[in-house]
């Protein structure tokens, strides 16, 4: 099936929750509301000729000019050989949104680490800490705006250059 | 809990939590479960991964198109070439980028032949971790000879660098391709010798047939890519169903597992997979080294790369899966975010669940034959 | 009865008891598995058949319990810089580190990265430094002689004539 006629599906089936669909670009995607994130993503996995068994990817973009941050769903599908991008747009300052996990299992381990960066919350989840930082990192770091702390643990940051050393 | 199992066996236990790693003498990286038994049965492993996070991720916002290509292979250091040709092609397709015809066999080798060190290694720690101490020994054997053709192809030996935007960096010269077939001679007889050795060994596949089964729906669930998924009978490799670079021109065959000596999914047949898929290489290493053309191996980039606005999703078939690279350019020389997605990520996901139940030793037999590696988890 | 380390007046007798000692550390130094990434691989290869470690002695151990050398091979992240110090401290004296490639000298390529580590002497002294991305294996195996000559120079039985040398110590 052609993005354009899963686009149209989805419209009618969820009227008011899918938009904005980019056809002539490299990936083809389309924004969902953040509300109706887990019906849609059922209907792509199990609706007839749609069969998207596997979500590839879940990650998030942080755009500070425009006050959001957009989680991004790549979902893939063997049978039909095609791949098909969702976006959600979540205001920066409060980040939420449901839980894809009763959908694919795979998405337990994307939503720790989108959390564990981002600061995205993900409401429904069944163990949502930290992941590949320490529990006690202060801060997302992949927000643009992050400033790295001056020392963990007892241990500087900085490193002094060699030449300074030398004069010292 | 412990009464009963005190009358039905006689021993007195009781529940422990162990923490394996994150040294350990298992060569898979900096890894730790955290592991709830009660003496022999596991009721609960853990996975706590982070210790290799280097941020791969956040640098490529902070360097050019160009200086990104050696971080690139840091991220998954056993299977560098791959990395650098995902990374390319992403910013290929962004600008328009054509690649050179010969540029593109030049990657080929270069790959197929980082395809069959990367498999020795997987292949030569799993039977270590196995306890048979001797084919691991033999791996190292042969991948050093590959360490040296790659020397002599890039300068480097483990970190390559050697895939760049537009082609190849350097050239392969006529000696190097006289080198790389007689290495693929010595190796076709060396591979029925390591089948002597360790996957006919009675002791090998008795330990490994039966243990931790993967069902195909478990292997969509959890979106398991390459030779995990393979190994359940999935017939799916990016090299055959999304074509990239010259394979649509080449003869090989996609090994699946067959359920050769116990369940479909078992850990014996993700390591069978990886074993035929090294004599595959093999085979599509010759007919490269015999297509090969002439010309230029890099096409002109401009040094100052700069895509358009867009966004682009890349994959390879690397060793241990599909590796994806989501790059999303805002219009200048610094890419706005780099996604890197590995086929280890998601296979540690799935060891929670098929650990219930089983012993400490059949765990270290699923590690090993998930092949999983802390680069590729943490980046 | 008095101790006898550094005790004795330096005779022919002595150097040659402090030689022999000296001689039978250097030749059997085991070095802990501490291979944290790419550096790890070069390591292995190493031990190997190719450029073999064994040959001078060096089998690698697990624990920290029984080796006397810690080679860190890799890049050092703030989340296992705890862990690296209590390996350290649970081995026995006397001990020595390598420090192998350029993550673990300074940081390496990552100086732009927040969750690594800019050297692990921020953690643990270093006694010999073996540079490159990764080194080779005869790289390493240069650091493990200078080791070597590090352990031939030491003084156990003979009373040192100027104070007793410093241990080099962790930079912060």
């Amino acid at each position: 099936m052609e993005a354009q006629d899963i686009y149209t599906r989805l419209e009618k089936q969820f009227p008011g929750s899918v938009s904005d669909f980019k056809g002539d670009v490299k990936e083809p995607y389309f924004t969902v509301a953040a509300s109706a994130i887990v019906d849609v993503c059922r209907a792509l996995r199990d609706g007839v000729m749609l069969k998207f068994e596997v979500l590839s990817d879940l990650t998030a973009l942080d755009w500070p000019k425009e006050e959001k941050i957009q989680v991004v769903y790549h979902l893939f599908s063997y049978s039909q050989n095609q791949q098909i991008v969702l976006k959600v747009d979540l205001p920066r300052d409060n980040p939420r949104i449901a839980t894809v996990e009763g959908v694919w299992k795979v998405a337990n381990w994307f939503e720790r680490e989108v959390y564990d960066l981002f600061g995205v919350i993900f409401d429904g989840h069944s163990d949502l800490r930290r992941i590949i930082l320490p529990d006690d990192w202060q801060g997302y770091p992949l927000r643009k705006d992050y400033v790295e702390q001056e020392e963990y643990d007892g241990i500087s940051t900085q490193r002094a250059p060699l030449v300074e050393k030398l004069l010292r | 809990m412990n009464q009963t199992a005190e009358a039905q066996t006689g021993f007195y236990t009781e529940d422990m939590t162990i923490s394996v790693g994150p040294q350990h003498p298992s060569t898979h990286g900096v890894l730790r479960f955290v592991v709830k038994t009660d003496g022999e049965v596991i009721s609960e492993a853990i996975p706590d991964v982070g210790y290799l996070h280097r941020s791969i991720e956040k640098i490529g916002e902070k360097v050019t198109y160009h200086g990104y290509v050696p971080y690139t292979d840091r991220a998954d250091y056993l299977a560098a070439m791959f990395a650098n040709q995902a990374f390319c092609m992403a910013a290929e397709k962004l600008a328009g980028t054509e690649v050179t015809r010969r540029g593109e066999f030049c990657r080929v080798i270069a790959c197929e032949l980082n395809r069959i060190a990367s498999h020795l290694i997987s292949v030569g720690t799993f039977g270590q971790d196995i306890g048979a101490m001797t084919p691991f020994v033999h791996a190292l054997r042969e991948r050093e000879t590959i360490n040296n053709l790659m020397e002599e192809i890039c300068g480097a030996r483990l970190t390559y660098n050697y895939i760049r935007i537009g082609g190849v960096g350097y050239d392969i010269l006529p000696e190097t391709l006289t080198k790389i077939v007689e290495f693929l001679d010595h190796f076709e007889p060396i591979v029925l010798e390591f089948n002597r050795l360790l996957s006919g060994n009675k002791i090998f596949r008795e330990r490994l047939a039966g243990v931790a089964v993967i069902s195909r729906e478990e292997a969509f669930s959890y979106n398991l890519v390459g030779p995990n998924l393979r190994g359940s009978g999935v017939k799916w490799d990016i090299r055959r169903d999304i074509p990239y670079s010259i394979y649509p021109e080449l003869d090989f065959e996609v090994p699946i597992g067959t359920a050769s000596i116990g369940a479909l999914g078992d850990s014996f047949d993700r390591y069978w997979v990886r074993i035929q898929e090294m004599q595959e290489s093999v085979k599509i290493l010759r007919q490269c080294l015999q297509m090969m053309p002439k010309g230029p191996a890099i096409s002109k980039v401009p040094r100052k790369f700069r895509p358009p606005a867009g966004e682009v999703y890349a994959r390879v078939e690397a060793p241990r899966g599909d590796m994806g690279f989501y790059v999303v350019s805002d219009g200048s020389e610094y890419p706005y975010r780099v996604r890197i997605r590995t086929g280890s990520y998601t296979a540690m996901s799935i060891i929670d669940k098929l650990s219930k139940g089983i012993m400490v030793a059949d765990l270290i037999a699923l590690i090993g034959s998930l092949d999983v590696d802390a680069p590729e988890i943490d980046r | 009865m008095k101790p006898l380390i550094n005790s004795l007046p330096e005779t022919v007798f002595t150097t040659k008891v402090d030689d022999l000692l000296n001689w039978g550390r250097a030749s059997s130094q085991w070095y802990m598995l501490f291979g944290l990434a790419c550096c790890a691989i070069e390591l292995m290869q190493t031990g190997g058949p190719r450029a073999d470690l064994d040959r001078f002695g060096a089998v690698p151990r697990a624990t920290p319990r029984q080796s006397d050398l810690m080679i860190v091979a890799g890049t050092l992240t703030y989340k296992m810089a705890k862990r690296t110090k209590l390996l350290y401290d649970q081995m026995p004296d006397p001990k020595y580190v390598i420090s192998m490639g350029s993550c673990s000298n300074c940081g390496g390529l990552f100086q732009l990265a927040y969750s690594v580590c800019k050297g692990v002497d921020k953690i643990i002294p270093v006694d010999v430094y073996v540079p490159g991305c990764p080194p080779r294996p005869e790289a390493l195996t240069e650091g493990l002689l200078r080791i070597q000559d590090k352990m031939m120079r030491e003084r156990w039985l003979v009373k040192p004539a100027r104070p007793a040398e410093e241990q080099p110590e962790a930079q912060a």
